[in-house]
């Protein structure tokens, strides 16, 4: 694999433009959708519902910085990272990618990101080579470069050589879900945008990417925008964090100083579980119950 | 890199996926192939059995040769057709239209890798049922004009490129129902075009409506090319209209394309079916 020289996050640097990898203002957006028909009722006027996903999001990451949104399901973490991806646009507010507006000049930004959703969306059918050759085309790469690297980050990730021709309707969640990273990095994005990249992986897949994360930004120019809902996850891995509630930034620092913040009631050491219940005033498991029965 | 290489490597990435995916479902693609030959070959029988069926003395050759040749220009259209219309629909199906849409690749880059696969498939596709079909039936086309009718058949795509761009919006802006919508922009193309029976048998309506189908010009061309055996001279005004119109509608629906995608960006219709 290429390797560049790290670029180290820069605490300070959150002011200048020229080491902001992202930079997000006012940032909303808002779902509309017909109601639901109605049993009996098929051509009865159906009302219009809007679900704010996001309420006037700010924030800034840092180059080569590694960012958290921790949040539960349907905070508007994966709208961020969709608004980001130029695949929604925002109702308003602005974003910049390294300098570049993602509404705007949509095109510079595709070519510095990429990203790693929950959902391993591949062509079932294709092998992992097919899938990440297709995607090595799409973003310009050679294939001569594009296959030893592909099979490089695919042994990286802990994937057998033996199943990089078989097709991914064969792999197990796991497996499918390192080849989605290997299509991530294989395109050396400076902005990597993983949405919940472990969720649903066993302890071991999850450690793989994990250590695979904590690697390319050790030794590779990455900024990488983390949307989790797992909190450990988020302690170990991130620089810093937001915590998204209800489309809203309710808290964003370092977990060091986010644990500061709430401090520990019990004596034991504070949990990034404590410092969700202390500044929403309900527990992971409630918010995500609420979300869900929405 | 200049910016042409990419755009190539761009264009073959959807060319070389659209010939993975023909591999991956052949049992499908001789599925629907046998479909097309045994509708083409239905559709010609109607012509062999006409003069038993009337009880009168008719020039069944022709009618056999007339039927055949609209039959397999519509195989060669329609696959046209539904590999640029489907082209949304297939990534909403395997759930990649995301990883597609946020890829550094212009939209008419897409279009070009699309339409190179669609066209080769198209003719490759279209000279298998010939040859199948040829067994079957006694063609007479000694007084063809071939290279006309490959002229026809070329001017004809270019339509049908753009009216492949104008269905893939259907499935662009609904996703559950717009690949069936497509479904009905082609039949009604091939009630309106003239493909088994002269337009002037249509009501009065369906034939001003039956103007405006491109399918109509290349059906007619083709025709007067293989039986008729009309010289190219005199069908270039046929191709040049038929040329003018695939560049109005490739326009027409790259500029209504562009705005869908916006639309869909917007109110979050960007996303996998299933």
């Amino acid at each position: 694999m290429t390797t560049h020289e790290p670029v180290r996050p820069d605490r300070d640097a959150h002011t200048h433009e020229v080491d902001l990898a992202l930079r997000i203002e006012s940032v909303r957006k808002v779902f509309t959708r017909r109601e639901p028909r109605k049993r009996g009722k098929p051509f009865a006027r159906r009302k219009r519902e809007e679900t704010t996903a996001l309420k006037s999001i700010n924030l800034t990451v840092a180059r080569g910085e590694v960012f958290g949104v921790l949040g539960p399901n349907g905070s508007g973490k994966s709208t961020l990272i969709r608004l980001l991806s130029t695949l929604l646009l925002p109702d308003s507010g602005t974003m910049h990618v390294f300098g570049h507006d993602v509404e705007q000049d949509a095109f510079a930004v595709k070519r510095m990101i990429n990203r790693v959703s929950v959902d391993a969306a591949f062509f079932k059918k294709f092998s992992p080579i097919e899938n990440l050759m297709y995607a090595a085309r799409l973003y310009g790469l050679p294939a001569a470069e594009a296959r030893p690297r592909m099979k490089e980050i695919m042994k990286r990730l802990g994937l057998e050589e033996d199943t990089f021709d078989q097709p991914m309707e064969h792999m197990s969640r796991g497996m499918q879900q390192k080849v989605a990273v290997a299509r991530g990095f294989l395109t050396s994005p400076i902005l990597l945008l993983l949405d919940e990249p472990t969720t649903g992986l066993d302890p071991h897949s999850k450690r793989d990417v994990q250590a695979f994360v904590r690697e390319i930004r050790e030794s590779h120019d990455a900024t990488v925008l983390l949307t989790t809902h797992d909190m450990e996850e988020a302690d170990r891995l991130c620089d810093r964090i937001a915590i998204l509630d209800k489309g809203e930034i309710v808290a964003l620092d370092t977990p060091e100083e986010l644990k500061k913040l709430v401090g520990s009631k019990s004596g034991e050491a504070t949990t990034m579980e404590d410092v969700f219940i202390e500044l929403t005033g309900r527990s992971f498991e409630e918010a995500e119950t609420e979300e869900v029965s929405k | 890199m200049s910016g042409l290489v990419r755009e190539m490597r761009g264009a073959f990435a959807f060319v070389e996926r659209n010939i993975n995916l023909m591999k991956r479902y052949w049992g499908w693609e001789v599925v629907w192939l046998i479909y097309s030959l045994t509708n083409a070959l239905a559709i010609t029988y109607i012509g062999n059995g006409m003069s038993m069926i009337s009880g009168q003395e008719i020039d069944t050759q022709y009618v056999v040769t007339f039927l055949l040749v609209g039959a397999l220009i519509w195989q060669y259209l329609v696959v046209i057709f539904y590999a640029i219309s489907e082209m949304i629909a297939w990534e909403r199906w395997e759930g990649t239209i995301e990883y597609t849409f946020m890829a550094p690749v212009s939209r008419p880059t897409h279009l070009v890798g699309t339409t190179l696969f669609a066209i080769g498939y198209g003719i490759v596709r279209t000279l298998a049922i010939l040859g199948i079909v040829v067994a079957f039936f006694r063609l007479d086309l000694g007084d063809a004009n071939i290279f006309g009718t490959v002229v026809m058949l070329l001017a004809g795509s270019v339509s049908f490129v753009g009216l492949g761009i104008l269905a893939a919006v259907l499935p662009l802006l609904y996703p559950e129902r717009g690949a069936q919508m497509t479904n009905a922009v082609a039949a009604i193309l091939l009630l309106i075009s003239g493909v088994y029976y002269p337009i002037e048998s249509l009501p009065a309506w369906l034939q001003v409506v039956a103007k405006a189908s491109p399918a109509t010009y290349v059906i007619k061309g083709m025709r007067a090319c293989l039986l008729e055996g009309r010289s190219t001279v005199e069908l270039l005004p046929t191709a040049f209209t038929l040329i003018a119109i695939g560049i109005a509608v490739i326009t027409m629906g790259l500029i209504i394309f562009r705005y869908v995608e916006r639309y869909a960006k917007k109110s979050g219709r960007l996303t996998r079916s299933g």
